[in-house]
């Protein structure tokens, strides 16, 4: 066997790749589903406790250590104006890659991770706008996913210094 | 053989540099004592390797205009010229130039054209102004080409006729005409015509030899010494004809190899290694290195520091195998070996903790050696005369502190120039010596680096500070000040006594931007003056930035820690001893003065079992030179903390200097002294500085 079919075997492992589309890893946030772009995750790991830094907003539950860098924590739960919810085992940390100003690396605590997506570009469809009741300034997309919605969220907006300041 | 020798760059700068500050040191000497041939040979090596070094990296103007310079020094040097205070000065003025103009390279902007050409005239005439003398002594037939070349170059030269041969071994030497040819080429038009006469059929061909020879003809003003450096290192392994095309007449300026012999005899060595060690690693180099920004920096470090780390890791090793051994079967009656192997473990890790730090330390001496030529240029323009002394220069520091606090050093120097230190006459009136003492010293003190400037000079007038506060609105006429608290003023921004403004000092922005950079380093700056005797300016900085020692304490179920230089004490207190200021600040009467009282738990926005001031404890700190109380929960334990940043993945938060992770692995956050005391005074700060940050 080749090196290369060697390579192509190994990804297929991680998931159908197809041509062309892009992969999205999900997750759950009560009950819904959320998307993000596979190649800005740079690992999930299971919620540890955080240092609360003070002075910050509510939903920055604090920082933590990363192999010896310190990241920020968000909660997205708390961040989006869902009910708290205790932290259970299934509870984890998706470790992003955000840009602007610079590479930024950034946790957010999530109920679950799900599942990784092929999404084409074509398939996924503009957010309507809901005026004041939902801000949807963060999400840049709509996928279906078999009968459910999956949200694809930007995170270079979302997550950006002004915004988890 | 093409090699893109950009990757040596970084180095050639630092050298450079380095080589320049030689100089500079070595002229100041000239200009205490008479001619010592020692210092002008260190001053010419330092020289004529910026010239070998700017050739071979193409920077031709830069090559050219240490030649003119070299020139000169080396009439010194052969006792041909007297050393006097007029070509001294050219020459410090020259060295900055070069310094400009290396600086200019590597951040690719542009050069002071007219200075370089001011400065480079000024040199030419005092060569040419005894040309005449020295030609007849020389022994070196180059410098009295380029006395001649300078007259012809007034001349409209219109181009060169090149006759290039290279003999037959010439790329074996490592040099490649290819190179030459497209060098000549960014120097002006270029037509070329190979000869290829002596090229043997190709069953004859040897790869490593060449055959071919050019004649080229290079057309457009350019001056000669441009074209000969291109051949400089070619100049045994070719036969070359220069001839220069002037309108109707024809110069020829026959080049021997002899000529420059001395000098490509010097560097064909090293252009050979350097070709050798490269080849290899030039392709997957190049990309690498045309990314490299200027802001790469490095350290030298003495090969006994480097020794003594590799005896620590030598040792770390011997430890870690025996731990693996009492691991692999452990039982029971092994726990002391075991405790013995942690403990030695843990004495490893501090000695190379410190052997780590040692690294990055370097001797002041490195800020404290711009200081004589600093001090050399004042006096001569304000016509005061300074004797400065320098003692501690071997006392370490951190590079990183030490790069901070050049600037903040070269204010108060200047300062005390230009404040202090009166001028000979009005010292003579008031019965001091003539010569004003400036004195600059270092020494460690506990964990921290104390720099001291003081000068003999008129002291601090407070009078005339206390008025100029007044004026500026910055305290109130009828306010009484200690003289302590009056030379405090001083540090204030937007003060300045200085009744004309100079170039020296006087805008009012020095001291309290000295005073920020010095507390931005985790350090406090203070001065101690009287009048009519001198004064003296204290700094105190800590030696290191990335590790410090730190004492843990609690607060609401949240650890902290306080930087330990920062701590004064530790008291418990009793409620009854709190006196308050209009019922709502809390004062603690500390022996003779009363200290405001932070409550942590408030500023931090955290809720606390119990808010009573005697369940918990007060710490004194002192931070911006102001003593405050910390009320805390509790003190725990003391050690050394390594400060990461919170900036490099969140922002800056007021009120804590970075992070550490402690022993368990979780993080600890680190409380900034004087932004507590900020967020203190205004809470609505913790907010206000998201914005500015958004800004930033």
């Amino acid at each position: 066997m080749t090196e290369l079919q060697q390579a192509n075997d190994y990804t297929d492992t991680l998931g159908d790749f197809e041509q062309g589309t892009e992969q999205y890893l999900s997750f759950i946030l009560d009950d819904e589903e959320y998307g993000v772009e596979i190649l800005r995750v740079q690992e999930i790991k299971g919620w540890d406790r955080v240092t609360s830094v003070p002075n910050t907003p509510h939903y920055l539950c604090g920082v933590l250590n990363l192999r010896g860098t310190i990241i920020p924590v968000v909660d997205l739960r708390i961040r989006f104006d869902m009910p708290a919810r205790e932290y259970t085992p299934t509870t984890v940390v998706i470790v992003l890659k955000v840009e602007g100003g610079g590479q930024r690396t950034v946790g957010v605590v999530v109920d679950a991770v799900s599942d990784a997506h092929n999404v084409l570009p074509e398939d996924i469809r503009p957010t309507p706008d809901l005026g004041a009741h939902v801000d949807i300034n963060y999400i840049s997309g709509l996928v279906p996913v078999d009968d459910k919605m999956m949200m694809i969220l930007n995170v270079d907006r979302l997550l950006s210094v002004e915004s988890i300041g | 053989m093409s090699i893109d020798i950009s990757q040596f760059h970084d180095v050639f700068f630092e050298e450079s540099f380095e080589g320049l500050d030689a100089m500079e040191s070595g002229l100041l000497n000239l200009d205490v004592g008479a001619a010592d041939v020692e210092s002008i040979n260190t001053i010419f090596r330092a020289a004529h390797s910026i010239k070998g070094g700017a050739g071979t990296f193409g920077f031709m103007d830069v090559s050219e205009f240490t030649h003119v310079m070299e020139t000169l020094l080396d009439e010194m040097r052969n006792g041909e010229r007297d050393v006097s205070s007029e070509s001294t000065n050219l020459l410090l003025e020259t060295v900055d130039v070069l310094r400009e103009m290396l600086i200019a390279v590597q951040q690719k902007t542009d050069t002071d054209a007219q200075r370089i050409a001011e400065i480079r005239q000024k040199l030419e005439a005092m060569l040419a102004g005894e040309a005449a003398e020295a030609s007849g002594a020389s022994g070196n037939p180059i410098e009295v080409d380029l006395t001649a070349d300078m007259v012809e170059s007034t001349q409209i030269t219109i181009g060169w006729n090149i006759n290039f041969r290279p003999h037959q071994h010439l790329l074996q030497t490592g040099n490649d005409p290819v190179r030459m040819l497209r060098e000549l080429e960014t120097l002006g038009e270029l037509a070329v015509v190979v000869d290829d006469s002596k090229l043997p059929p190709f069953s004859d061909l040897e790869p490593e030899d060449s055959y071919l020879s050019w004649q080229l003809t290079l057309m457009g003003d350019i001056p000669k010494e441009e074209v000969v450096e291109i051949f400089e290192w070619v100049d045994d392994e070719c036969d070359l004809a220069i001839e220069e095309i002037v309108g109707e007449s024809t110069v020829a300026v026959e080049n021997t190899a002899g000529s420059i012999k001395d000098e490509s005899a010097d560097h064909q060595v090293p252009i050979i290694v350097v070709e050798q060690a490269a080849t290899k690693q030039v392709e997957d180099a190049k990309p690498k290195a045309s990314s490299a920004t200027p802001a790469t920096t490095s350290i030298r470090v003495g090969t006994d520091k480097v020794d003594s780390l590799i005896n620590l890791v030598g040792e770390l090793v011997i430890t870690q195998s025996m731990l693996g051994q009492i691991g692999d079967n452990f039982t029971q009656d092994m726990l002391p070996q075991l405790i013995d192997g942690l403990a030695q473990l843990e004495q490893n890790t501090r000695e190379m903790q410190e052997s780590i730090m040692r690294i990055r330390m370097l001797p002041i001496s490195f800020a404290f050696n711009r200081f004589p030529r600093l001090v050399h240029d004042l006096s001569g323009t304000s016509g005061k005369k300074v004797e400065l002394k320098l003692s501690g220069e071997q006392t370490e520091l951190d590079k990183t502190v030490m790069e901070k606090i050049g600037d903040p050093l070269v204010h108060l120097v200047r300062n005390s120039l230009d404040h202090g230190l009166e001028m000979p006459e009005v010292r003579l009136a008031a019965g001091k010596e003539e010569i004003g003492q400036l004195h600059l010293n270092a020494f460690h003190q506990g964990g921290n680096i104390i720099i001291e400037i003081s000068d003999d000079g008129a002291g601090l007038n407070e009078d005339k500070i206390f008025n100029k506060a007044v004026e500026k609105g910055l305290v109130d006429a009828s306010e009484v000040l200690s003289p302590d608290k009056i030379h405090e003023l001083i540090f204030l921004p937007g003060f300045s006594t200085a009744d004309v403004v100079t170039d020296i000092s006087g805008r009012g922005v020095g001291m309290d931007v000295v005073r920020k950079n010095i507390l931005s380093l985790g350090g406090s700056v203070s001065v101690v003056s009287k009048k009519g005797e001198g004064s003296t300016f204290t700094i105190r900085l800590p030696l290191t930035l990335a590790i410090m020692d730190g004492q843990t304490i609690r607060v609401a179920g949240e650890n902290y820690i306080i930087p330990l230089v920062s701590i004064i004490e530790s008291l418990e207190i009793k409620s009854t001893d709190v006196k308050r200021l209009s019922g709502k600040g809390e004062l603690y009467p500390l022996r003779d003065e009363y200290v405001p009282i932070i409550r942590l738990y408030e500023i931090f926005g955290l809720h606390p079992k119990s808010t009573d001031l005697e369940d918990g404890l007060l710490v004194i700190v002192e931070g911006a030179g102001q003593k405050v109380g910390l009320f805390i929960d509790d003190l725990l334990g003391q050690q050394q903390v390594v400060i990461k940043s919170l900036e490099t993945n969140y922002r800056k938060v007021l009120g804590l200097s970075g992070a550490t992770i402690l022993g368990d692995g979780t993080v600890a956050l680190i409380l900034d002294v004087p932004g507590l005391m900020t967020l203190y005074k205004d809470p609505s700060l913790a907010k206000v500085l998201i914005n500015d940050e958004q800004v930033a």
